[in-house]
């Protein structure tokens, strides 16, 4: 919502441009099969779309609206969400435009009461999270959408009807321009929280309501303090309710404070009210000066999703699938996740390089981070707004306490997003393999980084398709294995990383001081395979040739490695 | 474990008694939260806090 007089897109600082219907070739009655249709577009759809194009599919966006998604909504986005946006070409604008964080402080009635440093080190390509608000996202995003010739955007097109085809999916388009129906071999819905795709499937979100209710503003004001987390436990300005508090670039700041029990939604979003409630919460903070009011909106956390994120030829990817609490910021972190996931996964299946059942990892893997995402959340939604008397209670015990003793500081940490570890869809090898090691990458998380000697980092030389990082032992990989690595993935990548100290070999990677094997508790001969997603599809302490092949052609989808 | 004498319980239940009073009904609750969960912090594990908590529980009504 935005201030009277004022309409929906009317921005203190962004223009939001429009975009209108345009003619297709389905409105002249042409047939065509798309390889993809995305419902969507959002950040999650835009992202989808992208990860496709990175794997030369093509795929049809559609959007309901003429612009962007109104207001601010997400607004941190996490390292891991940046590595995705360099993967799919879109990371510069990001990084030129976005204020970056790591750190956060808790304050209890005014004393702060904890402080905390997100993990960083120099090994790090991106810090740990980045503050930018939403429409600037889809602007960047957008950017490089329409510079792909591979993404036919279609704005104004809502879909009214869905049927199930056995080799594809219909879709009914309704645009300004007539109604047509568009078919796709696969269909992402990527249509958010209210999605019109999982309605018309027939299908439930499943899960939990929470109690508590916050309103989530942003305004615009002058205001001297650094990018960080700022979290408010019952401050006089906001009496039993928890306030927090984040900057955004071109002094936006954003301001989310918890209803009081009995306060009705209705009466919290009047304008009035909101001024009122911000104006106390700035007053607070020793803002003193001017400021305007931006946006606004109210909010109730759920834990929501589907039992399974694919239905026949349609997969869910974003809000569409599962909905969690703002608390943690892994609404839209997650929903970037799933689609480069489901993205490269299509791309591979799509492009004849991996079998269908590669697309069957999909809801283990992704459905998995939800329930993770719903474990620590439910803990950081219940603490932020106690749901009965007796977690109100003891909250106040452990805020009244953590103005002395550390032993309790941890219950106010907001367990900040981290990359899920596919565990789920590892194989037997690859569990048994990665036991042999004590610390570096795990199979199944997202890859470690480590700054290179010659100022570059590690990950950036992985690669689209899966790739090797071979530790030498002196010799280079044995040239067979590399092709038949490169016969099952022709994408594949072998990145060779000197013994450290010793010279590099032609091509390899030098690693004077070790790092790179420490990162990863890598010693002569280790071998790691990485996901286009740079998650660990396995690791060996000494290669194990077969193992290796048999392991990617597990990764794509395959039953066994041993061809070509 | 060993077991405080007597003596000293008595002492504990005069000082709790008087921390009560202290902090009136307004603050009593958050006291005791905030005692019981120090006392759980200097505790080996979760078993003798469960254990303790159950025998609490016996013999008082659940609200309605």
């Amino acid at each position: 919502m935005r201030p009277a007089g004022r309409g929906p897109l009317e921005s203190l600082y962004f223009h939001y441009p429009h975009f209108s219907a345009r003619p297709v070739p389905e409105l002249d009655g042409q047939t065509i099969t798309h390889p993809v249709a995305i419902v969507g577009g959002g950040p999650v759809g835009m992202t989808a779309a992208l990860a496709l194009a990175r794997y030369g599919i093509r795929s049809v966006l559609l959007d309901r609206k003429p612009t962007f998604n109104d207001g601010s909504r997400a607004t941190c986005i996490a390292r891991a969400s940046y590595h995705i946006f360099e993967q799919i070409g879109a990371v510069a604008p990001f990084l030129a435009k976005s204020l970056g964080w790591r750190r956060g402080r808790s304050f209890f009635r005014g004393r702060e009461i904890y402080r905390f440093d997100m993990p960083h080190s120099d090994d790090e390509k991106y810090l740990p999270m980045y503050n930018l608000q939403q429409q600037y996202l889809e602007q960047y995003l957008w950017d490089a959408v329409a510079r792909s010739p591979l993404i036919d955007a279609r704005w104004e097109s809502e879909v009214s009807a869905i049927a199930e085809q056995p080799d594809g999916v219909r879709l009914r388009i309704e645009t300004p321009l007539g109604a047509y129906p568009l078919t796709a071999q696969y269909v992402l819905a990527a249509d958010g929280a209210r999605s019109a795709v999982r309605g018309l499937l027939g299908l439930r979100l499943q899960g939990e309501n929470y109690e508590g209710r916050y309103v989530i503003a942003d305004v615009r004001m002058e205001h001297d303090y650094p990018t960080e987390r700022r979290a408010l436990f019952d401050p006089a300005s906001n009496p039993g309710g928890t306030v927090l508090i984040h900057k955004q670039p071109d002094n936006i700041w954003r301001v989310d404070y918890q209803l009081r029990d009995g306060e009705s939604a209705e009466a919290a979003v009047e304008e009035a009210n909101i001024r009122a409630r911000v104006g106390a919460i700035l007053k607070d903070i020793g803002h003193d000066k001017p400021w305007e009011l931006e946006w606004w909106s109210i909010y109730t956390a759920n834990t929501l999703c589907l039992d399974d994120y694919t239905h026949g030829r349609t997969i869910f990817i974003g809000d569409s699938a599962h909905i969690v609490p703002i608390f943690g910021v892994r609404g839209l972190n997650n929903g970037l996740a799933d689609a480069f996931n489901i993205g490269w996964k299509l791309g591979y299946v799509l492009g004849g390089q991996a079998g269908a059942g590669l697309l069957d990892s999909y809801t283990p893997e992704r459905r998995g981070a939800t329930l993770d995402v719903f474990a620590n959340a439910s803990k950081s939604a219940r603490f932020m707004t106690p749901p009965t008397r007796g977690v109100a209670l003891m909250r106040a015990a452990v805020l009244s306490l953590a103005l002395r003793h550390d032993f309790v500081r941890r219950f106010v940490d907001p367990r900040l997003m981290v990359p899920y570890t596919y565990r789920e869809t590892l194989g037997e090898t690859a569990r048994r393999r990665d036991s042999e090691f004590s610390g570096g990458a795990v199979a199944g998380s997202a890859c470690v980084n480590a700054h290179l000697a010659d100022g570059s980092y590690l990950l950036d030389h992985v690669g689209t398709g899966f790739a090797g990082l071979y530790f030498s032992d002196g010799a280079p990989l044995d040239p067979a294995l590399a092709a038949r690595l490169g016969a099952l993935d022709p994408r594949f990548t072998l990145v060779t990383i000197a013994a450290p100290g010793a010279a590099a070999p032609a091509g390899a990677i030098a690693d004077p001081h070790g790092t790179v094997s420490r990162r990863l508790a890598a010693g002569p001969g280790s071998f790691y395979l990485l996901r286009p997603d740079m998650h660990v599809a396995g690791r060996w302490r000494r290669l194990e040739a077969t193992e290796v092949t048999d392991v990617l052609a597990l990764a794509l989808g395959r039953s066994q490695g041993r061809t070509g | 474990m060993t077991t405080m004498p007597f003596e000293d319980l008595e002492r504990a239940y005069d000082d709790l008694a008087a921390a009560i009073d202290r902090v009136g009904p307004s603050g009593e609750a958050l006291l005791l939260a905030k005692l019981a969960l120090l006392l759980a912090q200097r505790l080996d594990g979760i078993a003798t806090f469960r254990e303790s908590l159950a025998v609490a529980l016996e013999d008082l009504p659940v609200a309605g």
